[in-house]
């Protein structure tokens, strides 16, 4: 089988100690947690790094999923069969379990983690459309416990680019809760269960008295998809749910999206999916809301 | 709770009652199996053993202009580093492919498809001969590819094989079957012909054991020994002694334990003979275990055929003619596998089960820049391309005429007094009784009440469709008149011997890689010699200890060697009865045979049993007169015609309007191998070859650019069915055994890989009636099933 | 560099390099050769063993990132002579075909047993698939998971009234 090429490996011990390796070591480091992507890549040796600085003892550190009123915060260690069984994240968030099921497969799930899933960038990533969806800030640690919060939108800055620097970590997830009812869903068409997405859609909706306070729309695999889709929320905004309401939230989703097409599909279905998606997981999350 | 699966746990109750013979029983590989203790080709582990690792053209043409290696032989750990050059000195550059082309073993002048082999290391561990393949420096001239099967002979098409003398295009055969004068008569005067372009696109059957081999070469004894995974080692062993010049009797070719083949170790690949090189360079044994990649874009794809089908028919529904022209796209070299006289394997029983007037078939095949292979996949040697053609145009005739699909089937089937039966194409059909399959499936999937549920859902709009396959297998290659790879004739060997406490070792000349020979072939001769299994050792895939056969591919060996194991045995009986009669002091005449002892005819209280008479046979006291010692037999059976399996698919399947997703609901398998041995294994190569119908059917494809480039290069682009596509498999039997098989056994590893696509895409076509849709090809992914909802299905090629 | 990993109950110290995977250490370092391998992408789960009690790719994971950890293989079910339920199911409902797979089907399948002993049909289908299995169609194995499943709670069963 193919095998990377060779580089050093460090074992981190905390987070700030793997700050400080980083800062030694520079670009010619990389953090591994699940490696369920980054050692395919290396093994296909499209990726080399001299360093590889394993961070999977940091998940007692970084491994959490913590509800407060105003938000919940995730620790980037946090594997992907955590967040799917977390009653908590079930209660309050039920988007992450949707899409988790469909999130590589259970064995892979068991290594990978959310830090893991957002820094590696992909634009058919579907942990990264969930975070967008829920409007997710990410933290991250730099040396000296020096903290910035950006939102996904600064933190995506491209496919495969992301706005931590060679000296930072990805820490923590942090999700707002509002004072209104919400709901969420996800939905994904792969061509085969494991997968990546065709196309993945989530929706989050808030509700206060029926009407729309605030609903956001997340897209994976059709083009760039960190901003959400502001359009759909403004459309929403104010109005009682219906289904023109998701027709037309649909619509824009799909004129909104930039897919290309691939072995996955034509542009054109998956600008369908798009519509469809959307459509989907607006009326799941309306309907959890409304429960 | 109980499930459905546990309603099935009671069938398992009599696992402890082992036949003496035909019947449910556990297998005997799984107890290494099961602890981790199997011995795959990988697993092999010899002192001082090499690595080696091949570098593979990035292109898909190109012209070599250089090659330095120098840094990749100074890397640590580096042994040898070889290329084309090397090899052309000691006159190995090139080697026969099964089909009588030659195929590079490493290039000299030029590549022609992406992962041609270009050189090789060998360096002490795996690791660094990985990394020194990074240091070979290859320059490339990069040649304009032949992508486009469609464009392979047209006048300015590049030509591939500039290594052939004189060749100035890239036609590789035509290929013609049937009468077509005939059939156009027949055509001319039909009610109603209905015509459909379809392709079976390329595909790849993956097995999970990638291919691999550890060359051993001894200098001092002259001796090699090569562990490969190969379905067929004694016909390797012949084609090395060939290719590398050495007396076939210091070759010893073992295959142990292999991780699936369906058809994929079947070819004789560069990366097995780079091993023995290897070897014989260093000194060391060398092995080389592919990675996935090049499993999937070097080694033997499937199919790859387009097909343009036209049928004849009355309006009453009356099947007259079936006419055909195929594409077919081997790749760079045509490294078919499959008997010499057939080029295009068993195609022409592309008629099916069906009572025709007239058949014809062209055929024309073409070289392009892509892997060369052939057949492989479990395909009974190109009847997958033939059963699917057939399965798919008759469903068309039904969509055209309004027809039920079953009954216009049922309307057309060949009856059982016609058997024998020649087909208009002259293949011998040896037995068959269509109709009770048919209506077995029809039965157990609840026909009718399927035809209403789906008219229900179509009221509202859900989409849910039914999709029937029937069809005619021929397995069992093959009569030595006509059929052999390479001048080998396709029969096969088989030794049996009895010791003298009446345990026995039986030599098979095939070799399992999953179908559970190690079982199956105790239980033929213990239904023969009455010997409990338990006490027959089977023995396999060694070439230096078991006698010379073909292999195992094309369903055929119960069909081959499963008559040769009866028929040794009863050679092993015959004897055992002249034995028999001297201990009982009767004539032969006066013995019979109940199953594991002779008894004096009307007196049941004198016999002696099996056991008693292998004592005898090696014991003190005299035999019979002209009877040697011993209790042993050897044969090699020579079978008169093939054997014809055949089967009734229901396939049930829902698609999701919004998206396109098709869902596999239910599937019924009916099928007909004949004698059954062993149930289990029997059900277990059903469902496996369904399993590669909902592959081949929904995802499965090995596609290419417009460079040429593999687009299912890894298993995270080539999509093989887990457990969540597949539904819980129906199974069914009928028994028709074959007439001229020893104990009617017909083969049946095949049968559900050839009978299941076209149940599947005949659902999903029937699905997709509302739309007007009467074809669409594979593979039915979403995003294609969409296109055919709008009306703008596209070939997949 | 020097790794140290406790596989099947027995501790091991080997020195190794930092790039080598864990299924490699298994097989070709320490002799396991029960685990195989069959892509090079995670996809195919016939590498799978445990890790800390949790089934993992062993082709994507680091032996030194094992260091310090619980590894247990298909050599581990089997207690002696005796199979472990597991491999009793399969054996008894032909959950294996030509066994290339099965190492890792059985570990998987094994700590779905210990998680859930009494999963239904589409439970065992979503635990078992990130693994390919190109010989049984999965029906066989679903089979065997049900049989493990029903032997284990009639011998718990046994075991109780026994008291």
């Amino acid at each position: 089988m193919q095998v990377p090429a060779p580089f050093e490996y460090e074992r981190a011990t905390s987070v700030d100690q793997a700050i400080g390796l980083l800062e030694r070591l520079g670009s010619s480091a990389r953090l591994v947690a699940g490696g369920h992507s980054l050692l395919p890549m290396m093994k296909l040796r499209l990726a080399n790094f001299e360093y590889l600085i394993d961070i999977n003892d940091l998940h007692a550190e970084l491994g959490y999923i913590r509800l407060s009123d105003d938000e919940v915060r995730i620790g980037a260690m946090t594997r992907h069969r955590e967040l799917l069984e977390s009653d908590v994240l079930a209660g309050v968030f039920p988007i992450f379990a949707d899409a988790e099921k469909v999130i590589a497969d259970p064995i892979v799930r068991n290594r990978g983690t959310l830090g893991g899933s957002l820094c590696q960038a992909d634009p058919s990533e579907d942990l990264s459309a969930v975070c967008t969806t829920l409007d997710a800030s990410c933290v991250i640690r730099g040396p000296g416990g020096s903290e910035r919060v950006v939102t996904m939108e600064e933190f995506h800055v491209g496919p495969y680019e992301t706005a931590v620097a060679d000296n930072e970590i990805l820490t923590e997830i942090r999700i707002p809760r509002k004072s209104f009812k919400v709901g969420s869903a996800y939905a994904k068409v792969e061509r085969r269960a494991g997968d990546w997405a065709v196309v993945s859609a989530g929706a989050a909706v808030w509700l206060d008295q029926g009407r729309i306070v605030d609903a956001r729309v997340g897209l994976a695999a059709v083009g760039p998809n960190t901003t959400g889709i502001p359009e759909i929320s403004a459309a929403l905004r104010g109005h009682e749910p219906d289904e023109s309401l998701f027709e037309l939230a649909g619509a824009i989703a799909a004129r909104s999206c930039d897919p290309a097409t691939d072995t996955r599909g034509s542009a054109d279905y998956k600008r369908h999916l798009a519509d469809e998606l959307t459509r989907r997981t607006l009326r799941k999350a309306v309907e959890r809301a409304r429960s | 709770m109980t499930t459905t699966q546990d309603a099935k746990l009671t069938e398992f109750e009599d696992n402890d009652q082992k036949p003496v013979g035909f019947g449910r029983m556990l297998r005997k590989e799984d107890a290494r199996l099961l602890r981790g203790r199997g011995r795959f080709v990988d697993d092999v582990q010899l002192p001082g053993m090499l690595h080696l690792a091949i570098l593979r053209s990035p292109f898909a043409h190109a012209n070599i202009v250089s090659i330095d290696t120098s840094a990749a032989e100074a890397s640590p750990g580096v042994k040898a580093v070889v290329t084309g050059e090397t090899l052309k000195g000691l006159g190995l550059a090139w080697m026969p492919t099964l089909s009588n082309d030659v195929q590079a073993v490493l290039a000299t002048d030029r590549v022609r498809f992406q992962g041609q082999e270009v050189a090789f290391v060998v360096a002490e561990d795996r690791y660094q001969a990985r990394d020194a393949l990074e240091l070979i420096d290859v320059e490339y001239e990069v040649l304009e590819p032949v992508v486009d099967v469609r464009k392979a002979l047209s006048p300015d098409a590049p030509v591939i094989r500039t290594d052939l003398e004189g060749k100035t295009d890239n036609h590789v055969f035509d290929w013609e079957t049937g009468d077509e004068e005939e059939t156009n008569r027949v055509f001319a005067s039909a009610d109603v012909i209905v015509k459909e372009d379809i392709v079976y696109p390329r595909v790849h059957p993956a097995p999970m054991e990638t291919c691999g081999s550890v060359a051993d070469f001894d200098p001092v004894e002259g001796k090699l020994r090569l562990w490969s995974t190969t379905q067929a080692p004694h016909a390797h062993r012949t084609l090395y002694a060939i290719v590398a010049g050495l007396p076939e009797h210091k070759i010893q070719v073992i295959a142990p334990d292999i991780g699936g083949g369906f058809g994929n170790k079947v070819p004789i690949y560069p990366g097995y003979v780079h091993s023995i090189v290897g070897s014989i360079v260093t000194g060391k044994p060398v092995k080389w275990m592919e990675d996935r990649s090049e499993n999937l874009i070097s080694t033997g794809f499937a199919r790859d055929y387009i097909m343009r089908a036209e049928i004849a028919a009355t309006r009453e529904g009356k099947i007259l003619a079936i006419r055909t022209n195929v594409l077919a796209d081997h790749g760079a070299f045509n490294g078919t596998a499959a008997p010499v006289k057939y080029p295009a394997g068993f195609f022409g029983v592309f008629t099916g089960s069906y009572d025709l007037q007239a058949a014809h078939c062209k055929m024309t095949a073409v070289y392009t820049n892509k892997a060369p292979g052939g057949v492989a996949y479990a395909c009974s040697f190109r009847i997958t391309e033939a059963v699917y053609l057939v399965e798919r145009i008759v469903d068309a005739l039904a969509y055209e005429l309004q027809i039920d699909p079953a009954e216009l089937r049922l309307k057309n089937f060949i009856q059982p007094e016609q058997f024998p039966y020649t087909t208009k194409t002259g293949w011998v059909y040896d037995s068959g009784d269509y109709e009770p399959t048919m209506r077995l499936a029809m039965e157990m999937a609840g026909y009718d009440e399927l035809r209403k549920e789906q008219a229900e859902k179509r009221a509202r709009g859900e989409l849910m469709g039914i999709g029937i396959a029937f069809f005619t297998e021929a397995v069992g290659a093959g009569p030595r008149k006509n059929m052999d790879i390479l001048g080998l004739g396709m029969a096969d060997g088989c030794e049996l011997r009895v010791h003298p406490t009446g345990k026995a070792v039986v030599r098979l000349s095939v070799k399992t890689q999953g179908q559970g020979h190690e079982t199956t072939f105790a239980q033929i001769i213990a239904e023969e010699l009455g010997i409990p299994p338990a006490d027959i050792d089977v023995l396999h895939g060694d070439t230096d200890n078991t006698p010379f056969g073909l292999g195992t591919y094309g369903s055929r060996s119960t069909p081959v060697s499963g008559a040769a194991a009866a028929l040794v045995a009863r050679k092993v009986r015959d004897k055992a009865k002249l034995i028999a009669s001297g201990m009982l002091e009767v004539s032969v005449a006066d013995l019979d045979w109940v199953k594991g002892a002779f008894q004096v005819k009307g007196d049941p209280g004198r016999s002696v049993t099996i056991q008693e008479i292998a004592f005898r046979a090696h014991g003190a006291g005299d035999l019979p007169d002209g009877v040697e010692g011993g209790l042993e037999a050897q044969i090699c059976y020579n079978p008169s015609n093939l054997t014809y399996p055949h089967g009734a698919y229901i396939c049930v399947v829902d698609i999701d309007p919004g998206t396109a997703e098709v869902k596999v609901r239910r599937f019924i398998a009916v099928d007909d191998c004949g004698t059954r041995i062993n149930p289990m294994i029997i059900e277990g190569q059903v469902h496996g070859g369904l399993t590669d119908g909902v592959g081949m059917a929904l995802m499965e494809m090995i596609s290419f650019d417009e460079d040429g480039n593999c687009l299912g290069a890894s298993l995270m682009d080539y999509l093989i069915p887990t457990a969540l596509e597949v539904p819980d498999w129906e199974t069914g039997y009928t028994v028709t055994p074959s007439p001229h098989h020893p104990i009617g056994a017909k083969g049946i590893g095949e049968s559900a890989t050839v009978g299941s696509p076209p149940a599947i895409v005949n659902a999903v076509v029937d699905a997709l009636k509302p739309f007007g849709i009467r074809h669409a090809d594979m593979p039915l992914t979403p995003s294609r099933v969409w296109d055919a909802m709008r009306g703008q299905a596209t070939p997949p090629i | 560099m020097q790794v140290t990993m406790t596989v099947n109950g027995t501790e091991y110290t080997r020195e190794i390099e930092g790039r080598m995977l864990l299924v490699h250490f298994l097989r070709d370092v320490l002799g396991l050769t029960g685990t195989h391998w069959g892509c090079d992408t995670s996809n195919c789960g016939v590498c799978v063993v445990w890790l800390d009690g949790e089934p993992v790719k062993s082709c994507t994971v680091l032996a030194a990132m094992a260091g310090g950890h619980e590894v247990r293989t298909v050599e581990g079910l089997a207690n002696g002579a005796e199979l472990d339920p597991i491999q009793e199911g399969f054996r008894q409902c032909h959950g294996l075909q030509c066994g290339f797979c099965t190492p890792g089907m059985l570990m998987t399948c094994r700590a779905l047993l210990d998680k859930n002993p009494d999963p239904t049909e589409g439970e065992i289908r979503e635990a078992i698939s990130g693994q390919i299995c190109r010989c049984t169609g999965y029906s066989s194995i679903i089979r065997s998971v049900r049989w493990a499943a029903v032997h284990e709670a009639s011998s718990a069963q046994e075991e109780v009234s026994a008291q």
